[in-house]
């Protein structure tokens, strides 16, 4: 098994060298004409105002803790899905209880789901609701 | 049996070939893989895109390097080869030279487990379909680095949407992939295949399995960032997001690895839903094996391009999404779904005792599956 994972070592590294070899033939044949007018930032013919790394309002913050969360569960589901079938086929009458495991274990993520559906986490464009009166 | 090994077995016998090390000759595979397939597959994917955009907008597409245009990629090619290499003076440098790497290696790192035919794998991972998800998602890290690195607003747009998007979109991917390893219950790709059958592929295992089958294919266009989903390089708003100040090769290592994606993905659908390299009905497990793995290949390719043509065909007919609309399709629409299927092939597993629909046809009729 690990000359498989050696094969992908040898993959990996081919693949850092790739980009650079390419590049590297590219220069041997490319023009090069430097001028400052070809570097500057490309905004549609505009002259481009200030730099664009600001502060910028990420959108989807839940959305990424949600995605954290979510892959996870999906990560400790994998061991669960590569024995489940076994379980299924040998041990008889125990199918339904591990079944209802898995499903309590999702059924457990669900509920934070679909909290954070309900709070309108998903919404791209925020909404700001008419306050309850107390 | 992996490639490399199989080669080795085959040439064990023969004077200069035999005493060569494995690495070396999975070092030949790999390269082989990258430019006997990888490179022109990309190419010929480009041309079958942009002549069934033609046939399908009436026009008729790139007709004029070589006989019907086909070596119009080669042509493209050599053009972005010779063309200036430009990094804006106002860019992060450092970032900027990495991210079209790192793309390029999340994207071609997923070749390594793709099960053309038996023993026509690269690597045969015990792990193979958990480690193509983790390499692939090293292509998302690309573009968000690719868009921040080129200190443009286009680019940080484009930048910032392909991360929420292939984000959101990595989840019900993910969860099918799932399903389908609860189907055959093991990791590894050849196995996959092997545990289906001429006459039980996957996607007919149980209804539930179906609708999984569809949910990765629409997920799975998102993750690529393909039309309707392309709103992190939506031409009309952002020019052309993370990659508008790429040019010349590093442009080229953007558009070829977003081709070798979509033919993993359909690749991957091919694998866990449609069968692999198995005919339809017909069982060829008795042929000799030196005839049965060309036939195997063409199966898998024939699949695999199908899916790519539905690919094509989605893109030129669909106008494309709005951000909002698009992170509700994930959220409110495919991650409840593909938590349903997950569900219920779980069920339907613990039901039936892991038996799909066709063999329980099979067993009421009385024939040996």
């Amino acid at each position: 098994m690990y000359t498989q994972f050696a094969t992908i070592l040898i993959f990996l590294i081919i693949g850092v060298c790739m980009v650079p070899l390419i590049l590297l033939v590219g220069k041997l044949l490319r023009p090069h004409n430097p001028d400052p007018k070809k570097l500057t930032t490309y905004e549609c013919g505009e002259e481009s105002v200030g730099s664009s790394w600001v502060q910028f309002n990420l959108r989807f913050y839940v959305i990424a803790i949600l995605f954290l969360i979510f892959d996870v569960e999906v990560i400790l589901m994998f061991p669960v899905g590569v024995t489940f079938r076994q379980w299924m086929t040998s041990q008889a009458g125990k199918g339904l209880l591990v079944f209802a495991e898995v499903a309590l274990f999702i059924g457990i993520l669900l509920i934070g789901f679909a909290y954070a559906w309900v709070k309108g986490d998903f919404e791209w464009i925020k909404t700001i609701r008419p306050q309850k009166k107390s | 049996m992996s490639l490399p090994e199989f080669l080795k077995d085959l040439f064990e016998s023969w004077p200069l070939l035999g005493s060569i090390p494995l690495w070396l000759y999975s070092l030949a595979c790999i390269l082989g893989l990258l430019f006997l397939f990888l490179f022109p597959f990309a190419g010929i994917a480009v041309y079958l895109e942009r002549k069934i955009a033609g046939d399908i907008q009436a026009r008729i597409g790139p007709n004029v390097v070589g006989p019907y245009g086909i070596l119009q990629w080669i042509a493209d090619a050599l053009k972005l080869l010779l063309k200036e290499d430009i990094i804006p003076a106002a860019a992060d440098k450092k970032l900027f030279i990495l991210s079209p790497m790192l793309i390029f290696l999340g994207g071609a790192a997923a070749y390594a487990v793709i099960p053309f035919a038996e023993n026509v794998i690269l690597a045969n991972l015990n792990i193979g379909i958990f480690y193509l998800i983790a390499v692939t998602s090293m292509v998302a890290l690309g573009l968000i680095l690719g868009g921040w690195a080129s200190n443009n607003k286009w680019s940080l747009l484009g930048g910032m949407r392909a991360a929420a998007q292939i984000v959101s979109f990595e989840i019900p991917v993910a969860l099918c992939i799932l399903t389908a390893v609860l189907v055959t219950g093991t990791l590894d790709m050849t196995q996959i295949i092997k545990n289906q059958s001429p006459y039980s592929w996957n996607i007919f295992h149980n209804p539930f399995m179906f609708i999984a089958a569809c949910v990765y294919y629409i997920a799975a266009l998102a993750e690529a960032n393909r039309t309707p989903f392309d709103i992190p390089e939506a031409d009309s708003e952002l020019v052309s997001g993370y990659n508008t100040e790429y040019s010349g090769m590093r442009f080229a290592i953007f558009f070829l690895i977003e081709y070798a994606e979509c033919f993993v993905i359909c690749a991957v659908a091919t694998t866990l839903f449609l069968g692999g390299w198995y005919l339809p009905f017909i069982d060829i497990s008795g042929l000799a094996l030196g005839l049965r793995i060309p036939i195997e290949a063409m199966v898998f390719m024939t699949k695999a391009v199908c899916l790519l043509f539905v690919m094509m065909w989605i893109r030129w007919t669909l106008p494309r999404y709005r951000v909002d609309q698009l992170m509700k399709l994930c959220w409110e629409v495919l991650v409840p779904f593909s938590f349903a299927c997950l569900l219920g092939t779980a069920f339907w597993m613990a039901l039936f005792k892991g038996k799909g629909i066709p063999e329980l046809i099979y067993s009421l009729l009385g024939w040996g599956s």
